[in-house]
């Protein structure tokens, strides 16, 4: 319902600027009546996001709010209805079906189109631009059958479309550039220099100084010529050489526009007729179109002031980003260009990395002015906090770049250091003194809340690692103590969860949520506590499979399309040809794609969930037991061929692992575990890049532990040197079991070293010299695991009852997921894509 | 205000198909339902089956729970966690769209769906 008295706003524009107005003028009244146009077919869509949509988000998951929205909030949206005149002497718009709409207040929010440039030939078949959901759609159409493709312009937006060509499989990615270097506008040469590096690497063909004279083709584009006579022979081509401001509306009602494009507003975004307004990409402020949206969302808080009474101006904005460009980091913040004599460089280039530093510091080394990070923006965020806030540098400003070298890192404090003012969330202007605030007055304590308190971190995400550590440091400047509590349902961290259910001798997750939690638990405590109940005691997961994750639930591992995967026990990557054929056999009947896994075994993937009872009869009889791929859990020890074949091997590392993987196998863990054993210092088996790794010595073993390989791999350190067998397992027992009981839930070995409190001399004198007279305990804690251990698909293979629970249809047992769907790939099978 | 919709009770399964504090998934009228027993609350829901963030069939193997002060009963993807609740469908964790969620009752251990 409209009230007809109200004054009424129009909007011509339904981008994401536009949106935003709307959003934020409602937020602060209902006083008028909202009226908005948008030329697109759609409702306002995420564009920042746009690359997205060739990732597998829908159109409807870019929607900056769905159609419902404007309904609810009284909005009258035409769409597909572009305003194709502004009558300023009568306060009215037109509109191409012929509306004739008065409005008090008009705000243009027209945004942009992409830049053409004038070259022979643009209009062939074959050449499009990057801006719209319909220009994607035609991309992807021409990507399907293109072999080759290039595009125009080397910035920002054209890395992006070309990580589109390279995401939709076209074999030949090119970047064609006019300058003499990517990303001119935002970083330096030495920077530009690093991310072409890097971005060839991923196969991106990159040509630079190139000025492109025509478009050659019979109707459809088949090659770029060049000023310099050289030829570029491609079937598509998308031009990304900048934005044009689509100023035309304004320019025919007669509102003051640039030389170059743009509506030209003062610092209320009034255009030269008070009552319109201009905000976004098509807005000219002091000589500046703003291409981000942190500034257009910001023009269209000051309208929504303006309108409101309020005071709020605009007074310019930091162009600083940081974003991923293919994979690589890139980022450039306050002024990244200032050279002598007005700043110093502080550079750090690691070309084997791919990472570039530069920070610019002002002469006399107090303040910091701006920087470049290629490869690795970590400290971007607080970079450019330090730029804004002109924090003084430290003694040594190197350490922001390389990080402190010696003496103790501390973490968080920097944060604490800015000031009230300081900007954090750029996206919707909240700063530190009120996500600080949000903390002290309104108790919110974690990042989600903080996001429904003030919408901080809800846009771009960038900043969402400093708000946790404001969080936490206003938190803990309160006095308050802040222990890694599971979840809402309980206040306790898992170790102190883990004495509570041991002393109290709790057996259930029901009993624990009774005795120790609240509420009805959740998908994070419920795990949490079956692996706690599974390393006190070791009882039969099934029996409480509720609480459990989906592939502990179905004892396998759930893949893309709900199918799941299977992998037997190949205790240390020894197997007999009998099990082999066993193994193809099954595979082969019950149509499963088969793949070597890094662990030395077999995965067989693609399982109905009601054949996996079936499946594993027949492995079982075969003499397989499960092999626990599925369960944060031992999973593999992996082993050279050792002393027994290799001319090199010292001692038997296949004899070792297949004892050490027999026992600890199926014992639940924080996460998984990881093992190795090599036979010789080559190390073949990789046994320092695992949870514990043990390697051959004249005298003995060396024992390693707490490695990870993943993404973020680190070595494995050295815990005890030259031990016999029965000293190495003993050490292990403890390890494992210190391990079991104290670290976080889902935290590998590796960081739960780095947490430690003395790092590895703590844990050497816990496991060697038992310095917490705990390690009898640990040993006969350990026996118990071990001496519990059962194949669980061994007992739902056996009991009936469990049997049953594998079907996907509880009222047709016999009826598969008709939504799993395969397509051949090498003589095989794989999941379709989603 | 209550909206009475006229749905058709269709049986199910039986009560003990479902295991308790857990879910699983039915064939009603050629469409994917998530039957939900909730034991702990001695409550049922039920929901469709689809996930809507990588539209994967899977709500029905997801964990329940309960979050917030007015302990709003929810269901987590085992896929990527997203959480939905279980009395209005909405998504809690994200931006994903709400799910359906349909008329339940247990009489003489059957499970009955309210079809509409």
């Amino acid at each position: 319902m409209v009230m007809q008295h109200l004054p009424t706003v129009v909007v011509i524009g339904n981008g994401m600027v536009g949106y935003k107005f709307c959003e934020k003028l409602l937020a602060k009244t209902s006083a008028f009546n909202l009226v908005v146009f948008g030329e697109e077919p759609r409702v306002a869509y995420d564009r920042v996001h746009l690359s997205e949509y060739f990732g597998g988000k829908t159109a409807d998951d870019l929607l900056m709010a769905p159609l419902q929205w404007y309904h609810e909030h009284g909005i009258t949206l035409h769409l597909g209805d572009a305003v194709q005149e502004i009558d300023r002497a009568h306060q009215t718009v037109h509109s191409r079906s012929g509306l004739v709409q008065p409005y008090d207040y008009l705000v243009l929010a027209t945004g942009s189109s992409a830049f053409v440039p004038d070259i022979p030939g643009v209009e062939k078949e074959g050449v499009m631009v990057y801006r719209t959901i319909e220009d994607l759609e035609e991309i992807k159409a021409c990507a399907a059958t293109a072999r080759s493709g290039a595009v125009l312009g080397g910035g920002l937006l054209g890395l992006e479309a070309a990580k589109a060509l390279l995401d939709l499989g076209v074999p030949q990615t090119h970047v064609v550039e006019f300058a003499p270097r990517l990303m001119p506008r935002q970083i330096d040469a030495a920077g530009s220099q690093m991310l072409q590096t890097k971005l060839e690497a991923l196969g991106l063909q990159i040509h630079l100084s190139k000025a492109t004279s025509s478009i050659a083709g019979e109707g459809k584009i088949e090659a770029l010529h060049f000023g310099d006579g050289s030829i570029l022979e491609v079937d598509m081509l998308v031009i990304s050489a900048g934005i044009r401001p689509r100023d035309e509306l304004a320019k025919l009602a007669g509102l003051e526009v640039g030389m170059r494009g743009g509506i030209v507003v003062n610092d209320e975004m009034q255009t030269t007729d008070p009552r319109i307004f201009a905000i976004g990409e098509c807005a000219l402020h002091s000589g500046m179109i703003y291409g981000l949206v942190a500034p257009g969302y910001d023009m269209a808080e000051v309208v929504a002031s303006q309108l409101t009474q309020g005071a709020r101006a605009f007074t310019g904005y930091d162009m600083s980003s940081k974003l991923k460009l293919i994979g690589v980091d890139v980022a450039s913040f306050g002024d990244p260009f200032i050279a002598e004599p007005h700043s110093r460089a502080i550079v750090f280039e690691d070309t084997h990395n791919g990472v570039y530093k530069r920070i610019n510091i002002s002469p006399d080394g107090k303040y910091l002015l701006g920087g470049v990070l290629i490869g690795d923006a970590e400290a971007y965020n607080m970079l450019l906090q330090t730029v804004n806030n002109k924090i003084v540098l430290p003694p040594h400003p190197e350490d922001l770049i390389l990080g402190a070298r010696g003496g103790e890192a501390n973490e968080g404090a920097g944060v604490m250091s800015l000031p009230e003012e300081a900007l954090v969330c750029s996206c919707e202007a909240v700063t530190k003194g009120a996500i600080c605030a949000a903390v002290t007055e309104l108790n919110v304590t974690s990042v989600d809340g903080m996001k429904k308190c003030n919408k901080a971190g809800t846009g771009c995400g960038g900043c969402v690692p400093m708000i946790k550590d404001l969080i936490n440091g206003t938190l803990t400047a309160q006095g308050a103590y802040i222990k890694n509590v599971l979840c809402e349902h309980f206040d306790y961290s898992r170790q102190e969860l883990f004495d509570l259910l041991k002393i109290n001798d709790i057996r259930t997750y029901d009993a624990a949520l009774d005795h120790f939690g609240k509420g009805d638990g959740c998908e994070t405590c419920k795990p949490a506590i079956g692996s706690i109940l599974s390393g006190l005691w070791n009882d039969l997961i099934v029996k409480q499979n509720t609480i459990q994750d989906t592939n502990d639930r179905y004892l396998a591992n759930i893949q893309k399309g709900g199918s799941y995967s299977v992998v037997p026990r190949i205790a240390g990557g020894e197997v007999t040809p009998e099990q082999l054929m066993v193994i193809g056999r099954v595979a082969h009947k019950y149509g499963l794609y088969t793949k070597i896994t890094g662990g030395q075994r077999i995965d067989m993937f693609g399982a109905h969930v009601s054949d996996l009872p079936d499946i594993w009869e027949e492995l079982i009889n075969a003499g397989f037991e499960s092999g626990h791929a599925y369960g944060k859990s031992l999973r593999t020890v992996k082993s050279c061929v050792g002393s027994t074949w290799c001319r090199f091997g010292l001692h038997d590392s296949v004899s070792l692992a297949i004892e050490i993987e027999n026992r600890y196998k199926g014992i639940r863990s924080p996460h998984k575990l990881k093992s190795g054993v090599s036979g010789c210092v080559r190390e073949c088996a990789e046994a320092q890049a695992k949870d514990f790794g043990i390697i051959a010595t004249e005298k003995g073993w060396n024992l390693y532990v707490c490695g990870n390989g993943g993404s973020k791999p680190q070595h494995a350190q050295l815990l005890a040197t030259d031990v016999d067998k029965e000293t190495l397992i003993k050490y292990l027992d403890r390890f494992l079991m210190f391990y079991i009981k104290t670290a976080d839930p889902l935290m590998r070995t590796a960081t739960w070293l780095n947490k430690m409190d003395g790092g590895l001399a703590y844990l050497k004198n816990v496991v060697l010299n038992d310095s917490l007279g705990i390690c009898a305990d640990l040993e006969a804690e350990m026996a118990l695991l071990i001496q519990n251990y059962h194949c669980e698909w061994k007992e739902v293979v056996e009991n009936p009852e469990l049997r049953k629970q594998f079907t996907h249809f509880v009222n047709a047992p016999k009826v598969k997921d008709p939504t799993i769907e395969f397509e051949p790939v090498r003589g095989q099978k794989v999941v379709k894509a989603w | 205000m209550e909206t009475t919709v006229d749905v058709e009770w269709l049986p199910v399964c039986k009560t003990t198909d479902i295991p308790a504090d857990g879910g699983a998934c039915a064939l009603v009228e050629g469409e994917q339902v998530a039957i939900f027993n909730f034991a702990r609350r001695g409550e049922w829901y039920a929901t469709q089956n689809l996930c809507p963030h990588k539209q994967q069939m899977a709500l029905a193997r997801g964990m329940i729970g309960s979050t917030g002060e007015a302990c709003e009963p929810k269901v987590a993807c085992p896929f990527h966690k997203r959480t939905f609740s279980l009395l209005t469908g909405e998504c809690l964790n994200g931006d994903e769209c709400s799910i359906q969620t349909y008329p339940i009752k247990v009489e003489d251990g059957v499970v009955y769906i309210g079809w509409a």
